[in-house]
């Protein structure tokens, strides 16, 4: 059973009968329920009348849309050109490391954190960094992005040692 | 709204500045860009209110703006007084905050040690430096400056007045001419007229129109768009406005990257108070021409910046590029004539309008009309948003403007146009920016990211990242992009891995050509360039990663080892911990060892250890 279905219900009778309503309307539903589940999308195609095909292809083809759950902060590590230059690639292991992630994994085994790349967060000035939520963090080392965490841990009362 | 009404909320709104600024009175501006929220501007501010209160500075009025270009600096703030030199901070905290405030607010005596230009300055009036010296700023010219949150405020810096003419003394076609004779250029990447494409699109028949605004900026490494849509929305607005007036559009439509969160709220907030002042809607200017602008999201793919993938997109389908013709001019969004335009395009329609054709010419070269908006990162001192004239040599842009190189690493390479462009050499430092002579090296003007690489950069490496992104990216629908782009990544990732052969450079010679005579869209028909470049430029970079398995940058990870030369190592256990994925063990005082299967060859330990027992090779 879905547990946010009045809120779904809303947002689908909102777009119906508006030109092209298929994006907005898989956003909002995703900002419910922070992820489109495989019942989430048969639930939207019923009430919607919208093909189920039709949103799966759209959620699979645009990176916003996430079809796993998702942990509690989101870590976007940005590989823009600049971050790349001034070593992404050594703050996404530092990060993979500190929060134990395997090749392919993407979220911590308890439940804290999602990491994800980004193609360019646009604070190419502060590079590199990383957006965890909504506070992006420049300049980062690897020691700095093991102390980003661990506050975060520390806030969440998680004492967890890797 | 009418021209009279514009006149007098101008004169209010000059009057009001005027008078933050009377005798006594201090100004104290705070850039709060996405850029400068990320360095902490918030946090400067609360602690600048805080302060006011609490020590009860009634003579301090405290304002926002958008982003002025000193990104390596953020958080930036100014403090203006009458017949004072502007004195600009940067790199400001809460704590530098709070002695700026006792030391020049209350003791009048500017804090030298917290200019941006550094200690030494000679002047403080950081707007003399060279970074900003060397720039025209046209479509910047209100960033940094007004608050972009405030209507009245762009009223007061000369906003609306171009609507104002076009509408109510210029006929649709004069508007027209008026951008074509400028000669002004597309600034989204490929450069085309935008006077013509406004044109074909007045001449397609029907009589609903579409204007859109491509605000997707997906290049990595670009933030143009986003800075002009947070420091001065409003332009924006007024660019589309006059272009929907000249061929006859209705609705407007702003296409923006979810991903730039703050510059969609300062497009809202500006959306609804040019409703309210009527110049949005209704019978703008009581000329009989109205006109709406709503918002859209995109969802996060590269190829959407694409015009026909972009409109797919928000048809609510896949974005997937279509064949051309039909031009969106003819056939766009919903089957309807559609003219899309860049956010910068935009921005720059109102000073052509207000100052004609003739005057713009005389900024830029002869073919490319104009300033361009440049986002300079990487390896170079001043990171930041700048906008010079066509025509400035990449020389000056890097070296006068953006400062030269920020550590004593040699230059290596500019990188432009983002994953359709390509690195241009030491070598020919002195190509002019304009589009046909970047195009001549190889790589593209694009949409204006500029990336400065130094002698730390493989450019072997940065082939295979862009590869990786434009692999990544494509939709898919053409076989040699979707195949081809997977197969130059797997080439590139055998050569960083130092188990490439010779004949792996004239396979991606091969790939390249047929990639881009073969895809339908922009994105496979540049993809390869990045790779091309470097071949050109940089070929014995490639040839040393093939046939001496060596990265001479020392960036790819399979060709570099850390070791730890256990005579020299005194157990002092600062790299061990230093080291982020702990794999440096040993006992206090006895060698250490590296364990090299859990290396990340992050180089920690190597800059950390002060005894040189760490190796590199
Ligand atoms: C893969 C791809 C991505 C693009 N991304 C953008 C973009 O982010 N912003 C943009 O203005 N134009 C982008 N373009 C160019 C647009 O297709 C189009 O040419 C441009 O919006 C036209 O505006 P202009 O004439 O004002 O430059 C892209 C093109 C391709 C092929």
């Amino acid at each position: 059973m879905l547990k946010n279905k009045k809120q779904i219900d809303e947002v689908i009778y909102k777009f119906i009968g508006k030109k092209g309503p298929l994006i907005p309307l898989l956003q909002e539903i995703q900002s419910l329920e922070g992820y489109l589940s495989k019942e989430t999308m048969r639930y939207v195609a019923d009430k919607s009348g919208i093909h189920l095909a039709k949103i799966y292809g759209v959620a699979t083809f645009y990176s916003m849309f996430q079809l796993k759950p998702q942990g509690k902060h989101i870590v976007r590590i940005c590989k823009g050109t600049a971050c790349h230059v001034a070593g992404a690639n050594i703050i996404s292991d530092t990060l993979c490391n500190e929060l134990g992630l395997k090749e392919g994994e993407e979220s911590s085994e308890d439940g804290l954190f999602t990491v994800m790349e980004v193609a360019c967060l646009g604070c190419c000035g502060l590079a590199p960094a990383m957006m965890i939520d909504k506070d992006v963090h420049g300049k980062l080392t690897p020691e700095k992005t093991r102390l980003v965490i661990h506050e975060i841990r520390q806030a969440e009362g998680a004492s967890h040692e890797s | 709204m009418n021209l009279e009404k514009l006149r007098e909320i101008r004169e209010v709104s000059l009057q009001d500045q005027q008078q933050v600024l009377s005798e006594g009175n201090i100004k104290i501006t705070i850039c709060m860009s996405t850029s400068g929220i990320a360095a902490g501007a918030r946090e400067v501010k609360k602690t600048l209110l805080r302060e006011i209160a609490e020590r009860d500075i009634k003579q301090v009025v405290v304002a926002q703006t958008g982003e002025k270009g000193l990104q390596t600096f953020e958080p930036v703030i100014i403090v203006e007084e009458k017949d004072k030199p502007r004195v600009m901070y940067g790199n400001v905290t809460p704590e530098i905050m709070t002695t700026i405030i006792v030391e020049h607010i209350l003791n009048g005596q500017p804090v030298k040690r917290f200019l941006w230009t550094g200690e030494d300055a000679d002047k403080i009036e950081g707007q003399e430096h060279p970074f900003f010296e060397k720039q025209v700023k046209l479509v910047l010219s209100n960033c940094g400056e007004i608050d972009p949150e405030s209507i009245d405020e762009y009223i007061g810096a000369g906003g609306y007045q171009a609507l104002g003419k076009a509408l109510s003394s210029m006929t649709p076609d004069e508007v027209i001419e008026e951008i074509t004779n400028a000669g002004l250029r597309g600034r989204g990447g490929a450069g085309f007229s935008t006077g013509l494409k406004w044109s074909f699109t007045r001449k397609a028949t029907g009589d609903t129109k579409y204007i859109i605004c491509n605000a997707d900026e997906g290049d990595p490494g670009a933030f143009m768009d986003r800075s002009v849509l947070e420091g001065d929305p409003h332009a924006v607005l007024e660019g589309m406005l006059i272009a929907g007036y000249a061929i006859g559009a209705r609705e407007g439509i702003v296409y923006t990257r979810a991903e730039y969160p703050l510059a969609i709220h300062r497009l809202e907030i500006a959306i609804k108070q040019a409703q309210k002042f009527g110049l949005l809607g209704e019978n703008i200017f009581e000329s009989g021409f109205s006109f709406t602008i709503e918002i859209r999201q995109g969802a996060g793919a590269f190829v959407c910046g694409e015009e026909t993938a972009l409109i797919a997109s928000i048809e609510g389908e896949r974005g997937m590029p279509r064949i051309r013709p039909p031009f969106p001019a003819q056939s766009g969004l919903w089957g309807k004539p559609t003219n899309i335009n860049n956010v910068e395009t935009f921005a720059n329609v109102r000073h052509i309008i207000i100052h004609g054709a003739e005057w713009y010419r005389n900024m830029g070269t002869p073919k490319s009309p104009g300033t361009k908006v440049f986002a300079l990162a990487g390896k170079i001192k001043n990171s930041g948003l700048i906008e010079v004239p066509m025509g400035m040599p990449l020389r000056d842009v890097i070296f006068t403007v953006g400062g030269g190189m920020k550590t004593d690493k040699p230059f290596k390479a500019v990188q432009m146009g983002g994953p359709s462009g390509g690195c241009i050499p030491a070598s020919l430092l002195d190509t002019i920016v304009d589009y046909d002579s970047i195009n001549q090296t190889g790589a593209i003007m694009g949409s204006g990211g500029m990336v400065v690489m130094d002698s730390s950069t493989c450019m072997v490496d940065v082939a295979k990242f862009f590869l990786n992104f434009t692999q990544n990216e494509s939709c898919g629908k053409c076989t040699f992009c979707r195949i081809g782009t997977n197969r130059m990544l797997e080439i590139l990732t055998r050569i960083t891995e130092g188990k490439g052969k010779m004949e792996d450079l004239d396979i991606l010679m091969e790939l390249s050509k047929k990639i881009k005579t073969t895809s339908l869209c922009g994105l496979g028909q540049t993809a390869p360039n990045p790779v091309l470049t470097t071949l050109k430029y940089f070929r014995e970079e490639y040839i040393a990663h093939i046939q001496d398995k060596r990265c001479p940058a020392g960036v790819c990870k399979a060709l570099i080892t850390f070791k730890i030369d256990a005579e020299k190592c005194v157990g002092c256990t600062a790299c061990a911990r230093k080291c982020p994925v702990n794999c440096i063990s040993g006992e206090v005082k006895k060698p250490h060892v590296i364990n090299q299967d859990a290396c990340i060859k992050c180089g920690s330990c190597y800059d950390t250890c002060k005894f040189n027992a760490i190796t590199k090779s």
